[in-house]
């Protein structure tokens, strides 16, 4: 039985249609999607999001943070940023990834919470870089 | 009577008005179609979001230390106003109606005792607030419209009211901005965003569809709480998002309506000028017969 997948930015709907599995960035660490799961919902870290049909993956797609929401028959992720790993720029990512260093650099050390914002930030720019480079 | 050159030059201007606003009527309605569209496109997110929130809400219901950007500060002290227009004019009544609104609004908040600030969003509302207000703003966003509007837009406005509201300088924020009805009809309306108020109908639509599809008991990952801290922002920048494509829709819904009218009423006047200068030529005409031939009679 197939699981019904969403992923959704703020600007547009990505992908809508069924697949067997999903495995998507939590937070906490990796998670799969699949049919009769226990509802939950998830934060997302920044990484990539791969669909599985028969055991292989069919499309990869980056998102940038976000949050998941799944039930026994669908999956529905929402996105900061999302797209296709294959569309992504690797010099837009290395630029943002300069400007966030520096930020990072200038930032106050005892301001903890900016620090963690950034922090996130990096990391999901660094996860977006590894994805790209990993597709081309 | 004005002389024939006069007219011609008069209906020779009229003329190239109404080339530009027809012109612009034409623009205005291209981008409408966009305008809706990306609208369109930003539903499911926020319908998405609601369902998600409406689960949290109910989960972490009766906790205490709800965040602010739900639960407000307790307080009703101090109301932040953001009125959204247009960065540009030419869209009849669109913009005029949001200050009217805000400006009712403010006197409203005052005569109560309570302290406004105002967030305008357009130059529009920020030229009209800096001779009206300008003691009340405390920031603003400017330049963006026309244009496709950006997610970032509005999740700078959302960091900017969080920031506020984490500060304790503000306990209740409302939005100001032209609900799109259709092309024609744009309603001002107010939309409080904090404390946040759950759509009673909607709200119910929601916990319907949830009940039917999953009734199981939801994990989550990390805490309730953690997870509603992070989600809350989220909410808030998309419905910032959502009033600014309504009002990006809006602005050129007017300014086609608008235009339109423009257009009509130029041909119109065209109309009417020319009637003179043909009836003003034709009495001339006249006039050097009746010269002439009166010349002729007297030899």
């Amino acid at each position: 039985m197939p699981i019904q997948i969403e992923i959704i930015s703020p600007e547009k709907v990505l992908v809508s249609r069924e697949v067997d599995m999903v495995v998507m960035p939590g937070a906490e660490g990796d998670i799969a999607a699949m049919p009769e799961r226990a509802p939950m919902m998830l934060l997302l870290r920044g990484g990539v999001v791969s669909l599985y049909e028969n055991d292989a993956v069919t499309d990869r797609f980056f998102v940038g943070g976000g949050f998941a929401d799944m039930t026994a028959t669908r999956c529905t992720i929402l996105a900061d940023k999302a797209e296709p790993v294959s569309e992504i720029s690797i010099d837009n990512a290395t630029a943002t990834l300069e400007a966030l260093t520096e930020a990072w650099d200038k930032a106050d050390k005892t301001d903890i919470s900016r620090l963690d914002v950034l922090q996130d930030k990096i990391l999901s720019v660094r996860a977006e870089i590894e994805a790209g480079s990993f597709a081309s | 009577m004005a002389s024939l050159k006069e007219l011609r030059a008069r209906i020779g201007s009229i003329k190239s008005t109404r080339k530009i606003t027809s012109a612009m009527k034409m623009v205005a309605a291209a981008k409408l179609r966009r305008a809706q569209a990306s609208a369109e496109a930003a539903r499911p997110y926020a319908a998405a979001m609601r369902r998600m929130l409406g689960e949290l809400a109910a989960a972490t219901k009766g906790e205490e230390g709800a965040p602010r950007l739900l639960a407000g500060t307790g307080q009703d002290k101090v109301h932040l106003l953001i009125p959204i227009t247009s960065d540009r004019g030419l869209c009849g009544g669109f913009n005029s109606n949001v200050h009217r609104l805000t400006l009712q609004t403010i006197k409203k908040l005052q005569a109560e005792g309570k302290t406004v600030k105002l967030l305008p969003v357009g130059r529009r509302a920020l030229n009209f607030f800096n001779r009206e207000h300008a003691d009340l703003i405390v920031d603003k966003v400017i330049g963006f419209s026309g244009k496709d509007v950006p997610f970032s837009v509005a999740s700078g406005l959302g960091d900017k009211v969080n920031a506020l509201l984490e500060a304790g300088e503000i306990d209740v924020c409302t939005l100001v901005f032209n609900k799109f009805r259709n092309a024609m009809t744009q309603v001002p309306a107010c939309q409080q965003l904090v404390p946040m108020v759950m759509d009673d109908a909607e709200a119910k639509a929601d916990a319907a569809s949830t009940t039917a599809d999953d009734a199981a008991q939801y994990e989550f990952e990390p805490d309730e709480a953690t997870l509603l801290a992070m989600l809350l922002p989220r909410n808030l920048q998309v419905q910032i998002y959502a009033s600014l494509l309504e009002t990006a829709a809006g602005e050129n819904g007017a300014r086609m309506t608008a235009m339109d009218n423009a257009t009509r009423n130029a041909g119109r006047t065209i109309d009417s000028l020319s009637k003179v200068y043909n009836r003003t030529r034709q009495t001339n005409i006249t006039n050097e017969l009746i010269e002439i031939i009166s010349g002729a009679q007297a030899v």
